[in-house]
C-alpha cells in the first residue's frame, strides 16, 4: 500500500475524530463532574445540528457560525434539564443505584426527545448546503476535506477554550474541586448543584455545537443520535471515564479506527473496529488511558 | 412452608387469568395486545434475572432476544427445521454466547458493566447486516402451520405466549427462593460482604446471566412468528427492544417476578393503543410514552410501583407500633473459660508485605495464630490493620509473603473459598444487606455451609440465637441499633461455621454496656471453640478481652506477647503517647 493512502486514511481519520472530541469532552466533564453517564447526549447533538439548519435555513447563517450559536441556548437548555430533572435524583442512597437511575432517567430522556424529534420534524434527512463541503485542501497528494477542516479546527478552538476555563479561571477551579470531591468542596463553601448545573450546561452545549459542526458534512435527521452516543462512550471509556483530555485523545483516537478499518474491512463493519477497542480497553484496562484506578475495600 | 405455597398459587392464579382473558377476548387486535403483554413481561423477567436480583444491569439484553429469534429463522430459512426444535437450538446458541461475553464482561463492575453491554447488540446489527440477513422473511408453510408456528387462530399465539411466560415465572419463583437467589440478592446489595460470606460473585453472576439469557431466546423466537414475520438487525437488537423490556421492568419494580408483570400489564397495552389510534399521525408516539415512563418513575418511584404499594401497605399495617424489643445484656460469665488456647497454629503468616501508590502498608509482616486464642491485633491509625486483615482474608493479594490456613498456602484465594475453608469476618464499618431482613443477612452467611433454604434458615436462627438477637429476625438492618449491626454480623459471620473469625473493630461505636455485651459475645464464639483474631484501637478493651497482642506501626510488627508485656514495650509506649511520654516515664 502507498504511503500517501496511509495519510490519507490517518488525516481523514484525525479531521472526523477532532468533531468525535469535542461531542466526547462534554459527556467526559459531565460525567467527571456528576458522575452521571448522559444517554441523551447524542439526542443534544441532534438538536443542535437541527438548530444550525434553521439558522442556515431563515437565518442564512453559515453552519460554522451558527454551531457557536447554538451554545448560549442550550446552556441554558443544559441548566434547564439537570434543574427539572436529573437534581431531583440526585443525592442520597447507594451511589451505585443512584447512577443506574440517572443512567435510565437520561435514557427516558433519549427516547422522548428522538421519538418526538421524528413526530415534529418528519424522519427524513435534511442536508446544509455549503460550498466549501465537496470543496478539498490539498496537500501535495492528500486530500482534505474542506467542511472536515474547518469543523476540525472550530472543534480544536472549542476543546482548548473549554481547557483554559477550566484550569485557569476560578469558575473552572470550583468546578474541578467539586468534581474531585463534592463534600470538601461545599465546604470551602462552593455551591456543589450550582456546579453541576453550570457542567451540564456546559457538557451539553459543546455536544450541541459539535453537532453543528458535524451538520456541515452530516445528514441531519432525529434518529442521527444512536450512530454516535456509542463511539461518545467508547471515546469517553477510553480517556478514562471522566478525564477531559482522555475524552479528546479518545475522539481523536476512534476517528482513526473508524477510518483506519476501512483499509481492512468493508464499509459495512467500519464500526466494529470501534466496538473490539471499545472492549479491549473495557477489559484491559477499564481506568482508561489517562484515569486511574481507585478501589476501596 | 406456608408462604411458599402461597408463591405458587399466585403464580397459578396469574396464568388462570391469562387463560381466561385467552378465552374471553374475541378480537384479533386484542388476542395481540394479549399476546405482546405476556411476552413483555416474560422479556422483562428474564432481564430481571440479572438485573433485578443480581442488580448487574444490562443494557444489552436484546442479544438474547436477537439470537433466539434469527437462530430459530435461520433455521426454518436455511434447514427446513420446525421453530419448535429450532427454539431449544437457540436457546442453546444464547446461553453459550452468554457465557462468552459473561466472562470477560463480569470482570468489569458498575457501570463499566453497563456500558460494555452497550456494545454487544450493536456488535450483531453489523454483522447480521455484513452476513446479508438485513431482512429474512419466515417462509410460508400452507401445510403444516402449527409445526412451523404459524398458527391462523391469533389464540394459538396467546396460549404460547402464556406458555412462555408461566415457565419464565415459574423459573424466576425458583431462582428467587432458592441459595441462588439469596446469593444474588446479597450481591446486588453489597457485593464485597457476599464475597467474604463465601459467595463466589462470578459464578453466582455467569448463572444468573445463563439463566436470563435462555428466556430471552425463546421470547425472541416467539415474538418473531406471532407479532413480526420478518427478522432485521434493527428490530431485534435495536434500542426499542431494551427500552421496552427497561419500561417493563423498571415501571413493575426490578428485584421481583411480579415487577415486570405489572410494569408489561400496564405499559404494553397503553402504548398499542396510542399506537393505532394516533400512531399513523404521529409516528413515534411509542417511544415519547415509553421514554416519558422511564423518566416518571425514575423521578417519583425509582425502586417501581410493586415495590411502592408494598411499601405504603406495610406501612399503614405496621402502625400499630413495634413490638416490645428487649434489651440485650451480656450472657452470663460462666462459659468465659481463662484462656483454652492449644499450641496448633491455625494460621501463619510469613513476611507479608502490601504497598499502595506511594504507602507501605504492611512491610514483612510476620506472626501466629494459635487455636482457640484471641490475638488482639492493635496499633494507631493507618498503622496497617485493616489491610492485614483484607489480606488474610483474600480481598488483597500480598505483593510479598505467604499466608498458610490450616498447614496450606492460601495466599491469594478468593475471599468466597477462604470463607469455604473456614475464615469469617466482619467490617470496621458493618456492611449489611440492607433490603434483606436480619434472618436473611444471616443466611447468606448459612448457605455458605448448606444449600438447602429451610437448613440454611434453622442455622441462621440458631446464629441468632447465640448473639442474642432472635427476636429482631424479621427486622431489616435499618431498624437496628450499632450494637444490634454489630451482633448481626457477628451470627453472619458465625453463620459460615468459621475456624477462624477476623473481628475488625468490633466495640467501635458501642457504648460501655454495648461494649460489655460484645467482650462477652466474643468469649463465648471463643468458647464454642472458634479463634477469633480482632483488630481494635482502643488499648483498654484488648487487655480484657485477649491473650496475646500483636502491636502493629506504620506497617511493621512492633511487639508481639501477652498484654501485660507488650504494655510495658517502650517501642509501644512511643508510638502510642509519643516520645516524651516515655521519657517521663523513665526519669519516674
Amino acid at each position: 500500500m502507498a504511503l500517501a493512502e496511509l495519510v490519507q486514511y490517518v488525516a481523514t481519520g484525525l479531521l472526523v475524530g477532532g468533531v468525535y472530541a469535542l461531542m466526547s469532552i462534554g459527556l467526559a466533564l459531565i460525567f467527571g463532574v456528576m458522575r452521571v453517564v448522559n444517554f441523551a447526549q447524542g439526542d443534544f447533538m441532534m438538536l443542535g445540528m437541527y438548530l444550525t439548519y434553521f439558522y442556515a435555513i431563515s437565518g442564512s447563517i453559515d453552519p460554522l457560525l451558527g454551531a457557536l450559536l447554538t451554545i448560549p441556548p442550550f446552556f441554558v437548555l443544559g441548566w434547564i434539564v439537570h434543574r427539572g430533572l436529573l437534581a431531583r435524583v440526585t443525592g442520597g442512597g447507594d451511589p451505585q443505584r443512584q447512577m443506574d437511575a440517572q443512567l435510565v432517567l437520561t435514557l427516558g430522556l433519549s427516547l422522548v426527545i428522538t421519538n418526538a424529534t421524528t413526530m415534529i420534524l418528519t424522519p427524513t434527512p435534511l442536508g446544509i448546503r455549503t460550498g466549501y463541503a465537496t470543496q478539498a485542501f490539498a496537500l501535495g497528494p492528500v486530500l482534505l476535506n474542506q467542511a472536515r477542516s474547518y469543523a476540525f479546527a472550530m472543534a480544536l478552538v472549542l476543546a482548548a477554550a473549554v481547557y483554559v476555563f477550566l484550569t485557569r479561571t476560578d469558575l473552572g477551579k470550583a468546578l474541578r474541586a467539586s468534581a474531585d470531591d463534592p463534600e470538601a468542596a461545599s465546604y470551602q463553601g462552593i455551591d456543589v448543584r450550582a456546579m453541576h448545573g453550570l457542567a451540564f450546561g456546559i457538557g451539553i452545549a459543546l455536544v450541541a455545537a459539535a453537532g453543528g459542526l458535524l451538520a456541515t458534512y452530516y445528514p441531519i435527521e432525529p434518529t442521527v443520535a444512536g450512530n454516535f452516543i456509542v463511539l461518545m462512550f467508547v471515546a469517553v471509556v477510553l480517556g478514562g471515564l471522566g478525564s477531559i483530555p482522555g475524552a479528546f485523545v479518545g475522539g481523536l483516537v476512534i476517528g482513526l479506527v473508524q477510518s483506519l478499518t476501512l483499509l481492512v474491512l468493508p464499509f459495512q463493519l467500519q464500526n466494529t473496529g470501534v466496538f473490539i477497542v471499545f472492549l479491549l480497553v473495557l477489559y484491559l484496562r477499564p481506568q482508561g488511558l489517562f484515569g486511574r484506578r481507585a478501589r476501596t475495600v | 412452608m406456608a408462604s411458599r405455597t402461597r408463591g405458587w398459587l399466585a403464580i397459578a392464579a396469574v396464568v388462570a387469568t391469562g387463560l381466561l382473558l385467552t378465552f374471553a377476548v374475541q378480537e384479533r387486535y386484542h388476542h395481540r395486545v394479549l399476546t405482546l403483554v405476556f411476552l413483555w413481561a416474560a422479556m422483562g423477567l428474564a432481564w430481571n434475572i440479572i438485573s433485578g436480583y443480581a442488580g448487574q444491569i444490562s443494557f444489552g439484553h436484546q442479544v438474547f432476544f436477537g439470537i433466539g429469534a434469527y437462530v430459530t429463522v435461520l433455521l426454518v430459512v436455511k434447514a427446513g427445521l420446525t421453530p419448535w426444535v429450532g427454539m431449544v437450538v437457540a436457546v442453546g446458541v444464547a446461553v453459550l454466547a452468554a457465557v462468552l461475553i459473561g466472562i470477560p464482561t463480569f470482570r468489569l463492575a458498575g457501570i463499566y458493566f453497563g456500558l460494555a453491554t452497550l456494545a454487544y447488540p450493536l456488535i450483531f446489527r453489523i454483522v447480521m447486516d455484513w452476513l446479508g440477513y438485513q431482512e429474512v422473511a419466515i417462509p410460508m408453510k400452507r401445510e403444516q402451520p402449527g409445526w412451523f408456528m404459524q398458527f391462523n387462530e391469533p389464540r394459538s399465539f396467546d396460549l404460547l405466549a402464556l406458555g412462555v411466560l408461566a415457565a419464565t415465572l415459574a423459573l424466576s419463583r425458583v431462582i428467587e427462593t432458592s441459595r441462588l437467589g439469596y446469593r444474588l440478592r446479597a450481591i446486588r446489595e453489597n457485593e464485597q460482604a457476599a464475597e467474604a460470606m463465601g459467595v463466589d460473585s462470578f459464578r453466582c453472576k455467569m448463572a444468573a446471566y445463563m439463566l436470563s439469557a435462555a428466556p430471552a431466546a425463546v421470547v425472541g423466537a416467539v415474538y418473531i412468528h406471532a407479532i413480526l414475520f420478518i427478522v432485521t438487525p434493527e428490530a431485534v437488537f435495536g434500542l426499542l427492544v431494551i427500552s421496552q423490556t427497561l419500561v417493563v421492568s423498571l415501571v413493575g419494580g426490578a428485584g421481583t417476578l411480579w415487577g415486570p408483570l405489572i410494569g408489561a400489564a400496564l405499559m404494553v397495552p397503553v402504548s398499542e393503543i396510542l399506537d393505532t389510534t394516533v400512531g399513523d399521525r404521529l409516528p413515534g408516539i411509542q417511544g415519547v410514552v415509553y421514554g416519558a415512563a422511564l423518566m416518571l418513575i425514575m423521578l417519583y418511584a425509582p425502586e417501581g410501583l410493586y415495590w411502592r404499594v408494598r411499601q405504603a401497605v406495610r406501612s399503614r399495617a405496621g402502625r400499630g407500633g413495634e413490638a416490645a424489643r428487649s434489651v440485650i445484656v451480656a450472657p452470663p460469665a460462666d462459659e468465659a473459660v481463662a484462656s483454652v488456647a492449644t499450641q496448633t497454629v491455625l494460621l501463619q503468616v510469613r513476611g507479608v508485605s502490601k504497598a499502595f501508590i506511594g504507602l507501605q502498608a504492611l512491610s514483612d509482616v510476620s506472626f501466629d495464630v494459635r487455636e482457640r486464642e484471641i490475638l488482639g491485633v492493635i496499633g494507631p491509625n493507618g498503622a496497617g490493620k485493616t489491610t492485614l486483615f483484607n489480606v488474610l482474608n483474600g480481598f488483597l493479594i500480598p505483593d510479598r509473603g505467604e499466608v498458610r490456613f490450616l498447614g496450606q498456602p492460601v495466599t491469594g484465594l478468593r475471599p468466597s473459598m477462604l470463607c469455604a475453608r473456614g475464615v469469617g469476618r466482619t467490617f470496621q464499618v458493618v456492611r449489611t444487606f440492607p433490603h434483606l431482613t436480619v434472618l436473611e443477612n444471616v443466611m447468606v452467611g448459612a448457605f455458605a455451609r448448606d444449600a438447602a433454604v429451610s437448613r440454611a434458615g434453622a442455622a441462621a436462627m440458631a446464629a441468632l440465637a447465640r448473639v442474642a438477637l432472635a427476636d429482631r429476625a424479621e427486622a431489616f438492618p435499618g431498624g437496628l441499633t450499632t450494637l444490634e449491626l454489630r451482633l448481626m454480623e457477628l451470627a453472619r459471620c458465625l453463620a459460615t461455621a468459621p475456624r477462624l473469625v477476623l473481628l475488625d473493630e468490633p466495640l467501635a461505636g458501642l457504648s460501655a454496656d454495648g461494649i460489655d455485651v460484645m467482650i462477652a459475645m466474643i468469649r463465648r464464639v471463643r468458647a464454642g471453640g472458634v479463634t477469633v483474631v480482632i483488630i481494635e484501637h482502643t488499648m483498654q478493651a484488648l487487655l480484657r478481652l485477649a491473650d496475646r497482642l500483636i502491636v502493629l506501626d506504620q506497617g511493621r510488627r512492633l511487639a508481639e506477647g501477652a498484654p501485660g508485656q507488650v504494655t510495658q514495650d517502650p517501642g509501644v509506649i512511643e508510638a502510642y503517647l509519643g516520645k516524651r511520654w516515655l521519657a517521663r516515664l523513665a526519669a519516674r
